[in-house]
């Protein structure tokens, strides 16, 4: 760490009281076509934290995460304004690699989408993409990510069989695994949980509360129970814009803002 | 941020909370009456008013029992969050509360049946009615604050307790004076003291309530901060 610091003087100096924030957003605007769907949000996101973002559906949850590894430009009409820093890197910078990018922020999707290929293979996927690894390292990478997801002792026995045989809940693991698997910096997780029964559910968590000591996540629930219990910051969005942000245990004993209150204990605004 | 009971989505929530919020201040009003009896019984030495205290106490505590099996099932089935969490918290403080001060005037209502009941020197019954009013005044208002969620109201009836107390001191001089001139008051001045040591207790948990009601409607925890702080920081806040 030390001799990191001492490597770059200049740049600490310059956004010191910014070094523990991996993503800074500001002045965000989404549109889809001429439809704005995220409105001048502003977020700081803490480095080795979890971040959840909580909302009602259509909020533009989706649509924000999808900045933070700019996959929304793979969607035709969105159209991204404002800055997305990623430690201290504007990642809408034309000279941006998004391949890089997407590697550095890796991202488990909404509705699980393992690929056509066996459990082994969509696991070891991205890894076979960035690293020459010897048969060996590369089961160990797959088991630990399994394990990580706590999918290995369901199918272990079973790594070359076709991944879509799976139940949708073991496939979700399976995706949060394939994610794991390439070591990126930023997790984004897109409600990882929704087909998840209790006890997996539970594992996940307790995954994500592991993980956080090397990575930083940002994760979407709608399970307000769970962002409770997993996150250390939670910001709730409504209707595109970003009401209120602060640490998880004040937003959910005492939030500040009425709509958030409303949201979080269930009453109409 | 002003608190609303009955404006979730689920309606049985709703009737849930407001079912928790009117048993408390049935307890409260149970609580207030055997007070006002305790110290009825000890100024006019009446032992069949304090019988009544003594055996009413068993419906105060069936009562906490009662919203507090409430409260747990409201944890556990419907999570609350924010204020219904503190809603929730802040009953279940507050009925330990109440019926800690129903023990108190339980206490009172013991030494009406002691033989030096209803032979107080006119003075001191002055003196302790007046102290039980203080009391009184505060359990009463705090609950009639608590039925309304006013945690300004809260704020200026944690204050009395102050006065209480002032009473309290006054009270044990007098004693302590009374003692050393007449040995033979010994017996009827300690069974005062024990008395209104309960009526300043009862004050004391008057104010505590008050100090949930606070929390559970603004979310600060005044509890252990000086009252004149929060005072200050109080008018401000009405703005919002
Ligand atoms: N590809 C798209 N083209 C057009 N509109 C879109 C597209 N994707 C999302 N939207 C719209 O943008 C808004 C935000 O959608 P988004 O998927 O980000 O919401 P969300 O908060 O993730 O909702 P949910 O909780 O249901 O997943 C919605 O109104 C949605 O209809
Ligand atoms: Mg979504």
């Amino acid at each position: 760490m030390d001799t990191e610091l001492n490597a770059q003087p200049s740049l600490l100096q310059e956004d010191s009281q910014n070094a523990e924030l991996a993503v800074v957003v500001r002045g965000l605007h989404v549109y889809y076509g001429a439809r704005l769907v995220l409105d001048n949000i502003s977020l700081d996101v803490e480095q080795k934290q979890v971040t959840a973002l909580i909302g009602p559906s259509g909020c533009g949850k989706s649509t924000l995460l999808r900045c933070f590894n700019r996959l929304n430009d793979l969607i035709d009409d969105c159209h991204v304004q404002g800055q997305v820093r990623l430690f201290k890197r504007n990642i809408y910078h034309p000279d941006e690699d998004v391949v890089t990018l997407r590697r550095q922020v890796g991202m488990v999707f909404q509705r699980p989408n393992p690929f056509p290929k066996s459990i082994f293979d969509n696991v070891a996927y991205g890894v076979r993409l960035q690293h020459k690894l010897g048969a060996r390292e590369l089961r160990e990478v797959v088991r630990w990510s399994l394990k990580a997801a706590a999918l290995w002792d369901e199918v272990k026995d079973r790594l070359s069989e076709s991944a879509l045989k799976l139940s949708s809940g073991q496939q979700q693991r399976l995706v949060i695994a394939r994610a794991l698997a390439v070591k990126p910096s930023v997790l984004l997780l897109d409600e990882p949980a929704s087909n998840l029964d209790p006890i997996s559910m539970l594992k996940l968590e307790e995954l994500i509360t592991e993980l956080k000591s090397r990575y930083t996540i940002i994760i979407v629930t709608h399970n307000m129970q769970q962002a409770a219990r997993v996150s250390d910051h939670t910001a709730f969005i409504d209707q595109g814009r970003l009401i209120e942000v602060s640490d998880t245990r004040s937003l959910f004993t005492h939030p500040k803002q009425k709509q958030t209150e409303d949201y979080i204990t269930g009453r109409y605004g | 941020m002003s608190l609303k009971l009955n404006q979730h989505i689920s309606r049985e929530f709703n009737a849930e909370l407001e079912r928790i919020r009117s048993q408390v201040l049935r307890m409260g009003g149970l609580v207030e009456a055997q007070l006002v009896h305790a110290v009825q019984a000890l100024r006019e030495g009446d032992s069949e008013l304090a019988d009544e205290v003594l055996k009413a106490d068993q419906r105060i505590n069936q009562l906490e029992v009662e919203i507090d099996a409430e409260c747990t099932e409201i944890v556990a089935l419907r999570q609350p969050a924010a204020s219904d969490l503190r809603l929730i918290m802040g009953v279940i403080k507050t009925i330990s509360d109440l019926e800690r001060i129903g023990d108190e005037a339980k206490r009172v209502a013991k030494m009406a049946d002691s033989d030096l009941a209803g032979h107080l020197p006119e003075h001191m019954s002055m003196e302790i009615n007046y102290m039980a009013d203080l009391a009184r005044g505060m359990l009463h208002d705090v609950l009639d604050a608590f039925a309304r969620l006013d945690a300004d109201d809260a704020l200026k009836i944690a204050q009395r307790d102050r006065q209480v107390d002032l009473k309290y001191e006054s009270i044990t001089r007098q004693l302590i004076t009374y003692m050393v001139q007449d040995a033979k008051s010994i017996p009827t001045a300690l069974a005062i003291m024990w008395a209104v040591r309960s009526l300043e207790r009862i004050g004391d948990r008057s104010q505590n309530i008050a100090e949930h009601l606070i929390y559970l409607v603004r979310g600060e925890d005044v509890r252990h901060v000086p009252l004149d702080d929060l005072l200050q920081s109080a008018n401000p806040r009405k703005t919002r």
